[in-house]
């Protein structure tokens, strides 16, 4: 099954073009990484693919439903960790996990299990304001895969975490977890380590696309020159 | 470089295991969604208090202004009605203006936008919280507006006068939760909701100070005046459906 189909895909804000003629085609399980400077289209097409923004053209499909017609069919198949942690910041890890179980009709015993895997329990009842940034991270990753989606949308997943805290969440969203995935990366070599299709954006428009194999480090470093 | 869509490598390891399904598939129970929703709305307002004390604040302080201002001890009738009731107006705004804020500044629209529920469930949240906001705010504004300026005792126009406060409030809550969630998405919201508000808010004043005013006099000769709560109650309802239609159109990008 295709998880990914994307073909000409484009999405414009005003006059910008933030998104043009994207075409990539991935299968279930597998893992795209996307490179490219600030203002390269990364956060764009993360929105589309999780149903929040519209494409101004070209045909997607996701997890075998068309976007943006089928969209009510991959929510909730969709675990998103945007730049923003989509957490609130006055109530504590614990309220903003069952809060976000609740919307996805997920049981509490559930939340129990990720706080524990995220090293999160005993600051569980703090306010998310109070916490460091490397554990607002950890508990926005228990939120993405609070309902275990099928697709992850990461963007800068490591981001703020210290080695240890990285080997906490990496069976949560690594390539062990068994999702498809989708990860915005400034890190030319992890980020490489992780793909099986790799996606270099400039602008808006594909500059490089291929798979793991026959993409080099190198070339992925000029993206950013 | 290659521009043209490949398919992943060959050498990629095989697809991952069939995804588990901890989460139901099917959309969440609206209901379930509303009090999570609701239930949320409260505990953020009674941990930042960014709400309901600055309306109560503010209605008791234009009192206060208007008590002076006018020069006069007490009012009664048209007079009394109308201040009242365009105090509570614009001390209304300021919940409307910071009804989405948390929301939108936070992710919450967009972890409630991928998640698999009913979209109205966010408008019904929403405006429940707002008309609890409105009750709360009241019975601060009320008493106060009794002590600082009212001529007859609040006592004997109190049945009536909650009629009238529960129309006007819940036209109130469905029309600004309505604005506040088109103007939290624009760069100008805090000048774009009340713009937006007060126009519609009109008919509601106009409709409630009408239904109040005979309870404000010192032989008031019964309960609110019928057409006006007749009135009331249809403007409720027309602008409780156009939210509810208009809502999900909002939220879509």
């Amino acid at each position: 099954m295709t998880a990914l189909e994307l073909d000409g895909l484009a999405r414009h804000y005003g006059e910008r073009e933030a998104l043009s003629d994207v075409s990539l085609s991935m299968g279930v399980g597998r893992t795209l990484v996307v490179f490219g400077p600030n203002g390269a289209g990364k956060t764009t097409l993360l929105r589309i693919l999780a149903t929040l923004l519209r494409p101004h053209a070209g045909r997607l499909s996701v997890l075998g439903r068309s976007l943006p017609q089928e969209a009510w069919g991959v929510r909730g198949q969709i675990g998103l960790l945007a730049h923003e942690p989509m957490l609130f910041r006055e109530l504590s890890a614990r309220e903003n996990l069952r809060f976000h179980a609740r919307l996805h009709g997920v049981e509490d015993d559930r939340v129990e299990e990720l706080l524990e895997r995220v090293a999160m329990r005993n600051r569980a009842r703090e306010p998310v304001r109070t916490l460091s940034r490397g554990m607002v991270q950890r508990v926005a990753i228990a939120r993405a895969v609070l309902h275990d989606p099928e697709l992850l949308l990461l963007d800068e997943p490591y981001a703020n975490l210290d080695p240890a805290a990285i080997e906490l969440v990496r069976p949560l969203i690594g390539a062990e977890a068994g999702r498809t995935r989708v990860i915005c990366s400034h890190d030319p070599a992890g980020g490489l380590a992780e793909a099986d299709l790799v996606l270099g954006l400039r602008a808006g428009r594909t500059v490089l696309l291929g798979g793991v194999r026959d993409i080099g480090l190198d070339e992925i470093t000029e993206l950013y020159r | 470089m290659s521009a043209s869509a490949p398919q992943t490598r060959s050498q990629t390891p095989p697809a991952a295991a069939p995804a588990r399904s901890r989460a139901s598939r099917t959309p969440t129970p609206t209901r379930t969604v509303i009090r999570a929703l609701l239930r949320k709305e409260l505990l953020v307002e009674l941990r930042t208090l960014e709400s309901v004390p600055g309306m109560s604040l503010f209605a008791v302080t234009t009192f206060v202004v208007f008590h002076f201002a006018l020069n006069r001890n007490t009012i009664d009738g048209d007079e009394a009605a109308g201040i009242l009731w365009v105090t509570l107006l614009f001390a209304a705004m300021l919940g409307i203006n910071r009804l989405f804020v948390a929301d939108a500044d936070q992710g919450g629209f967009d972890g409630f936008l991928i998640a698999p529920v009913e979209r109205s469930a966010l408008l019904v949240a929403k405006a429940a919280a707002l008309l609890a906001y409105l009750v709360v705010l009241e019975i601060v504004a009320v008493p106060a507006f009794a002590l600082l300026l009212l001529a007859p005792p609040i006592g004997q126009a109190l049945p009536g006068l909650f009629a009238v406060l529960i129309l006007g409030d819940l036209g109130v809550a469905a029309i600004g939760t309505l604005v506040a969630a088109l103007a939290v998405r624009t760069r100008a919201r805090d000048l774009l909701g009340p713009l937006l508000a007060l126009p519609l808010l009109v008919p509601i004043v106009i409709g409630a100070s009408r239904a109040s005013s005979p309870l404000l006099v010192l032989s008031h000769p019964g309960g609110p005046p019928g057409r006006w709560m007749l009135l009331l109650g249809l403007y409720d309802l027309v602008f409780g459906l156009i939210a509810y239609a208009l809502f999900e159109f909002l939220l879509e990008d």
